[in-house]
């Protein structure tokens, strides 16, 4: 059954007073659990498409299904709200708010939601003993490595128990040992969790971890390969 | 949503030491802003409270019909002893109102000291008058009391000095208090001999204490329509009003102006800071946005942090204006009597608020366009750090 169903779905960014079209006619189904890898050049549209999926951007044409949301149909509030439940966000740099130590971070996404402070904690420990990173839950980020970090980042993603993670180049800025152990990581997510994997990568051994692999090249999507 | 303002607005505050600098430019900027509001308004408290607290209720002057002031006025010893005759009067109390050149201590200049000339009577119904340092003048003699405020402005005015007014050697036997009102400006001395130094009868104005405040009204009304009297009565809390001359309210708009004229640069202070907090901030802002938290809490958590920021400037300017200018000592030119007015600056809890609250207004409208542009900026290109 497809969580994810995009429909001719264009983009369009104005730069200098000229339309520049990153995204062309994009029909794209992903089945619930599916890991699907996002391959292709600079500039061929994958971050573009990967925020669309996220509800960070929208489409300038063409239909957005996402968790049985028209994400077209939501106002910024609802989006907002939608991607809290829906969406688990894990970025290149992992974003983790450097005053906050990895609970706190991990934490965050549970504010939004009408848990007791007690449950929070309970929650988020959960998440950190899911990535294996218990024993830093009292650190701050400049305190941990850049695994560690993208470790942190992948808890606070799944806390709130999304269906969905979204994942711009998440081992892009890390070691390749480093980035075995994050990718390892989502497999384990989206094979025992149950959680449906988008990810944006350069890296064809980080694609190796997916199911599929789509390649993108000047906003169309070229070719698919089963991995 | 409290849950999500209160945790961005921790961040945004725990983030402040790595942005001390340009943080300070703002607690700097507000700080001065308010300090130099509540000093200039402190100032005009000050003044306003030394003639008010001049004033009791069931206290009146008679001056001549026209005066406004006893500088101006004459009484005759006749019209002294109709009005004190009259239904009501306690106690009846004729002064002389003469005013001498005696330099003064910060600059050396001559300046006009008001010399009172009393009889017991004024010290009977004067019940704030204490004498601190001395003794009492005693009557008949050339002896003369300062009030603390002649006493710290003006040159030589100090216990054992003599003072020369008028071809006349006058010794200053003592120091006297009056709650901190307008008579701690003056000289008192011995109705008579200064009557004889300056050679005057009469006096130049009639102090009454009456048996109620009602009775004021009646007693000017009985006075007006008196014949044998061209005098006006009024009650003396009224007439110390009157005497600030528009001056306090001078004061108040000159502070106000200083005051808006500096807000303007600290809330530029406050915009460029705020700005500054916000971009270095854009990806965690955006992170969060990405997240799920909304806009107002955004918006919420930089104005909180703004007007945390200006509050504190306002608390460390009202603390300087407070610790550097409450009960300072001054003096200036009354336009109404043309003599010397010493006063303190009062730095009071309605001053101290009145300037927390420009403070918190300064911050606010210096942190809401930043966290609007922080709010509306897309999450794609924030989260970029553009």
């Amino acid at each position: 059954m497809a969580i994810i169903e995009l429909t001719d779905v264009h983009k369009t960014f104005m730069k200098a007073r000229e339309a520049v079209e990153v995204l062309m006619g994009i029909d794209l189904g992903v089945d619930e659990g599916d890991f699907v890898a996002l391959m292709g050049p600079s500039g061929s549209g994958k971050t573009t498409l990967l925020n669309i999926i996220g509800g960070l951007d929208g489409a300038t044409a063409g239909e957005v299904v996402v968790a049985d949301a028209n994400l077209d149909e939501l106002s910024n509030r609802e989006l907002a709200r939608w991607r809290a439940a829906t969406i688990g966000f894990v970025f290149q740099f992992y974003n983790l708010l450097p005053v906050l130590n990895a609970q706190r971070n991990v934490e965050l996404p549970l504010l939004l939601t009408k848990l007791s402070g007690e449950q929070r904690r309970r929650n988020a420990q959960t998440a950190l003993s899911i990535v294996g990173l218990n024993d830093r839950a009292r650190h701050r980020p400049g305190e941990l490595s850049g695994g560690q970090q993208q470790r942190v980042a992948i808890a606070r993603a799944i806390v709130a128990d999304p269906p969905i993670l979204v994942c711009d180049e998440p081992t892009g800025d890390l070691d390749r040992e480093n980035a075995e152990e994050i990718l390892d990581l989502l497999q384990i997510l989206n094979r025992d969790h149950g959680k449906t994997v988008i990810m944006v990568t350069h890296d064809p051994k980080a694609a190796d971890h997916a199911k599929r692999v789509l390649h993108l090249d000047k906003g169309k999507l070229v070719r698919e390969m089963a991995a | 949503m409290f849950a999500q303002i209160l945790e961005i607005t921790l961040m945004n505050l725990k983030n402040l030491p790595s942005r001390l600098g340009s943080s300070s430019v703002v607690v700097v900027g507000i700080g001065g802003v308010v300090g130099v509001m509540v000093a200039i308004l402190a100032m005009a408290a000050g003044f306003q409270g030394t003639l008010d607290g001049g004033g009791a209720p069931d206290r009146a002057i008679v001056l001549r019909g026209g005066s406004d002031n006893e500088l101006s006025s004459g009484v005759s010893t006749d019209e002294v002893n109709v009005v004190s005759g009259m239904e009501g009067v306690v106690l009846a109390s004729p002064e002389l109102y003469m005013v001498a050149d005696v330099p003064k201590r910060s600059t050396g200049t001559d300046a006009n000291l008001i010399v009172r000339g009393v009889t017991g009577d004024a010290f009977a119904m004067r019940d704030e008058i204490q004498i601190v340092e001395g003794r009492n003048l005693e009557p008949g003699r050339g002896e003369l009391i300062a009030g603390r405020g002649a006493h710290i402005e003006f040159a030589g005015i100090d216990i054992g000095n003599k003072v020369q007014l008028r071809q006349t050697e006058w010794t200053i036997v003592g120091i006297f208090e009056a709650d901190g009102s307008a008579y701690e400006s003056e000289l008192w001395v011995d109705l008579p001999v200064l009557q004889s130094a300056f050679r005057f009868t009469g006096a130049s104005s009639i102090r009454l204490r009456v048996d109620s405040p009602e009775r004021i009204d009646e007693l000017a009304e009985k006075i007006k329509g008196d014949p044998r009297l061209d005098l006006e009565l009024t009650g003396e809390t009224e007439y110390f009003a009157g005497q600030a001359g528009g001056l306090t309210d001078t004061i108040r708009i000159f502070g106000y102006t200083v005051a808006t004229i500096m807000a303007i640069g600290a809330v530029f202070a406050a915009l460029n800071t705020m700005y500054t907090a916000v971009v270095t901030r854009t990806v965690e802002i955006a992170t969060l946005r990405a997240l799920g938290f909304g806009r107002l809490p955004v918006v919420v958590s930089v104005m909180i942090e703004s007007m945390a920021l200006a509050l504190l400037g306002g608390v460390i300017g009202a603390l300087v204006a407070y610790v550097g200018f409450n009960g300072y000592t001054v003096s200036t030119l009354s336009n109404v009597s043309f003599s010397q007015i010493a006063f303190d600056f009062a730095v009071t809890p309605e001053l101290l608020r009145d300037g927390l609250i420009w403070a918190l207004g300064l911050g606010a409208i210096g942190g809401l366009l930043p966290a609007v542009r922080a709010a509306l900026l897309p999450i794609t290109v924030a989260l970029r750090g553009e």
